[in-house]
């Protein structure tokens, strides 16, 4: 095979990939405009209205896109990113959560601990993302440590942690943190110089977007180019032929990957704080970290798909509060078409991987 | 006697003329055993004459191709194991089935029917306890139990469904010792109380020392069946090994044979009083020393349990030792037996699986088109066929699949063929022509100049590939010549003396 070919070939099989996943994504965007249309119909609301409202919020303008479908999407592409990675290296990590309300916390705490004034505020604004990346981790770590030592099921014990930082927060918000009149449950306002900057003509969307892409872009080289990400591919694959055939130590690098997952989570919180809600309070996530679970199966846990995946439930958050608004259709709506999505993909991925499981058995040797 | 003569003639099981096919070996080939009540009935065999297979048909596991069954004087149809059960037939598997988290009186509780009555299993297993002499305390956790208390609980379950023909394969195999003696014991006692028992087993001594009668399979057949009073080791050994075994090798003796006068070469592996514990802590391997040179292939035989697995495990780096000094390269290729286990990722490409090779000690960015190049020479130079380099692993053929995991065992980082590699069971599930390239490949390897540890349940496998054999029987090890007769002796743990 030539050189010339050889291009050839990889040029029509990156454009097959591509097809394909265009199509997916048609599939997937038409599967859920069907839906609601059903689900509109059968609860009996009017389905144009209900349906325009809906696209209006999410994609009606550009403001809406950058100020309402994007905004959301921010948290969701770094906790979808979490899950994937963790889900990848065989960490089932149910926590996102928990890190991210822990990372908003602590980049809270931060932002708050430094008087105000001065010319550091960048390097506060990078010190209250470290934290709450190290907060995640660290939370993430409790779980890590109890599967590593006692062999807990991180499932169970990530579900578990979820409600204490609930709790934390709910603590923080009432105590240490609350704000200096002591009369509501949240802590004081971020000064405004340590507010994420707004990136340009782009409406409220501001920088944690350009991080969240650039983390979930290099999570997915990471997974693809590194001996590191490798290794994750393979303890997620195999334990035992990685630690067998590869010489890896799967204890520590699935107690890695929980950390690295974890440090994500908590990045979530601290960017959402930093450049959406700019105060600590108990219900400052809808939910992002058990939606991030949606967000990467629907990816099939490719830090790259993240991206898009999160944009469209973004998208759909954001549109529910429109339909809700405008239409009077009550925004839970939406919540019962992504549950449904999650469950299609499931399914899908479970057919897929038994119609492959059963294709090739090798036959028995007795 | 109350029961006259018949009960004499009355056999506890009588197995005729069964077939059993799997594809397209022939496991079993119009075998026969009758096991007569009130006896221990040992049933005798290498590795692979279809002992298990049999038994797994008395108990309902497999079906028959073609031949009856009669349990305890009827003629029975078994489909399921509870058939079994209900005739009075229990089993104990080499390998336990029991629910390590569940309470000794719970797993026995398993196989019934109806309500659960744990109060009435306890009682039933404290009274069973008494009557029998075991030890048991019928809430104790299995997991925390011994190996030997755990087949207790495992026949326990068999008396408590009342069985009276008990089964058991390799029971000795994960015992010590004093323990072994201590169950052939009770088995004896148990048929002396009127019940029979099936001892299947590889271990002549244990054969001729408890057992009222032998049955011997070769190859699936039938080829002896005596009382153990009118048989001796000799015996036994010819009947299991057969006679001239040579005849069935094929392609000849390599040319380049090493024997005991040839100059000794290089040494690559050296292991000193090496002593090997498993992961249950059991001693496995006794203060063996023994030496692998550049250019030879040492063959290990030894039945099921003899040590094997932790041996090459140690060679190969992947077991630590308890003991001893072991010297060897830094890297050694290992081809484990179980391929889709151990030894690939069946959901990446080839490429991914050879980069899998040091992936625990590679640093930075991984340059796949320099391992795609690799791979693609490491697929020419081992013929495997597949649609490219990037073709998932599960879509290639077992023989292609493991040609592709001796190739990556065999190269190290710099491309040159690697100083020893350890393979075991390296041919199995493939097809004949496979194998043959597996065996050309190991041979190529050698003659360029690795030191090959290779084991194989299959003996033949060993003594047509080996330079020198080193025969395991529990846990100790010896240097025997490439002779059938003297190697299967040696597995077989028979006395006498080899000479070397």
């Amino acid at each position: 095979m030539s050189l010339r070919d050889e291009a050839r070939v990889r040029a029509q099989a990156v454009m097959r990939a591509a097809t394909r996943e265009l199509a997916l994504a048609t599939i997937v965007v038409a599967s859920i405009g069907g839906a609601t249309a059903l689900l509109l119909v059968g609860v009996g609301f009017p389905v144009l209205p209900g349906l325009s409202a809906l696209w209006t919020g999410a994609f009606g303008s550009w403001y809406a896109f950058t100020s309402a479908t994007l905004i959301r999407s921010v948290p969701l592409m770094l906790t979808g990113g979490a899950v994937a990675v963790a889900f990848r290296g065989g960490v089932l990590n149910i926590g996102a959560e928990g890190q991210l309300l822990l990372g908003a916390a602590a980049a809270v705490a931060v932002a708050l601990a430094v008087p105000a004034g001065g010319k550091l505020f960048p390097l506060v604004i990078v010190a209250a993302l470290l934290a709450a990346a190290v907060a995640g981790a660290m939370w993430a770590g409790v779980a890590a440590y109890l599967r590593a030592r006692y062999h807990v099921l991180e499932v169970i014990s990530t579900i578990m942690l979820n409600f204490i930082a609930l709790h934390v927060v709910s603590y923080l918000v009432r105590g240490p943190l609350q704000e200096p009149t002591h009369v509501y449950p949240q802590s004081a306002t971020i000064a405004d110089a340590l507010h994420l900057p707004h990136l340009p003509a782009a409406g409220r969307l501001h920088a944690g977007f350009a991080l969240a892409l650039a983390l979930a872009i290099a999570a997915g080289w990471m997974l693809r180019n590194t001996a590191a990400g490798f290794r994750i591919v393979a303890i997620g694959e195999s334990p035992s032929a990685a630690a067998s055939a590869g010489g890896i130590d799967v204890r520590a690098t699935s107690a890695r990957v929980f950390l690295l997952s974890g440090a994500l989570a908590g990045l979530a919180g601290g960017v959402e704080v930093l450049g959406v809600t700019f105060a600590l309070y108990e219900n400052i996530s809808p939910g992002y970290g058990y939606t991030a679970i949606a967000v990467a199966l629907l990816a099939r846990l490719d830090p790259w798909r993240v991206v898009a995946t999160a944009v469209l439930f973004g998208a759909l958050e954001a549109g529910a509060g429109a339909m809700q608004r405008d239409a009077g259709v009550p925004s839970t709506l939406v919540s019962v078409i992504e549950a449904a999505l999650i469950l299609a993909v499931v399914v899908a991925q479970a057919i897929r991987a038994r119609r492959q499981a059963s294709a090739d058995e090798p036959t028995a040797d007795t | 006697m109350t029961e006259s003569s018949k009960s004499e003639e009355q056999s506890a099981l009588a197995l005729e003329g069964i077939d059993k096919r799997f594809g397209t070996t022939r496991a079993l080939v119009s075998a026969s055993l009758r096991v007569r009540t009130g006896t221990v009935h040992a049933l005798l065999g290498e590795n692979g004459a279809g002992k298990s297979t049999l038994m797994r048909i008395a108990y309902g596991m497999e079906r028959p191709d073609a031949g009856t069954i009669l349990v305890h004087g009827a003629t029975a149809r078994l489909d399921s194991p509870a058939s079994a059960i209900a005739r009075g037939v229990g089993m104990v598997h080499q390998h336990f089935t029991l629910v390590p988290v569940m309470t000794v009186a719970e797993n026995v509780a398993l196989g019934g029917h109806g309500m659960l009555d744990l109060q009435q299993t306890i009682s039933g297993l404290r009274e069973l306890s008494e009557r029998t002499g075991f030890a048991l305390d019928p809430e104790a956790r299995v997991e925390l139990l011994s190996v030997s208390a755990q087949q207790r609980v495992e026949i326990a379950k068999a008396l408590m469904r009342r069985a009276r023909l008990l089964v058991l394969d390799e029971p000795t195999a994960v015992l010590p010792p004093s323990e072994s003696a201590a169950l052939l014991r009770w088995l004896r006692s148990f048929a002396d109380q009127g019940n029979t028992v099936v001892l299947i087993t590889h271990k002549l001594g244990e054969a001729l020392s408890i057992s009222d009668d032998v049955t011997v399979l070769r190859h699936g057949r039938t080829v002896l069946a005596a009382s153990a009073a009118n048989t001796t080791a000799e015996s036994l050994t010819r009947a299991m090994l057969g006679s001239a075994a040579g005849d069935e090798r094929v392609g000849g003796p390599p040319e380049r044979r090493l024997g005991a006068q040839d100059p000794p070469n290089a040494s690559i592996i050296r292991a000193e009083r090496v002593t090997l514990v498993d992961a249950t802590g059991v001693v496995r391997i006794r203060s063996a020393s023994f030496v692998v040179g550049a250019g030879e292939i040492v063959g290990i035989a030894g039945v099921e349990g003899s040590g094997q697995r932790e041996l090459l495990r140690a060679v190969a780096g992947r077991l630590p030792l308890a003991f001893g000094r072991l010297d060897r390269p830094s890297s050694v290729g290992f081809v484990p037996e179980d391929r889709h286990r151990d030894a690939v990722l069946l959901d990446r490409s080839l490429v991914e699986n050879v980069a899998l090779r040091d992936a625990g000690t590679r640093r930075g960015r991984i340059e796949w088109s320099a391992v795609g190049t690799h791979t693609e020479s490491l697929m020419r130079a081992f013929d495997v066929r597949a649609s490219g380099p990037l073709a998932p692993m599960r879509t290639v053929s077992g023989g292609n699949q493991q040609k592709l995991v001796l190739a990556r065992e065999l190269a190290i980082e710099d491309a040159e063929l690697a100083r020893a590699i350890v393979v075991e069971n390296p041919t199995r599930g493939l097809d004949v022509r496979a194998a043959a390239q597996i065996h050309d490949r190991l041979r190529a390897a050698r003659d360029a100049g690795a030191a090959v540890v290779l084991y194989s349940s299959d003996i033949d496998e060993v003594l047509l590939l080996a330079n020198r054999v080193l025969v395991l029987y529990a846990g100790t090890i010896r240097e025997a010549p490439v002779d059938r007769d003297t190697v299967g002796r040696l597995m077989l743990g028979a006395e006498g003396d080899v000479a070397t």
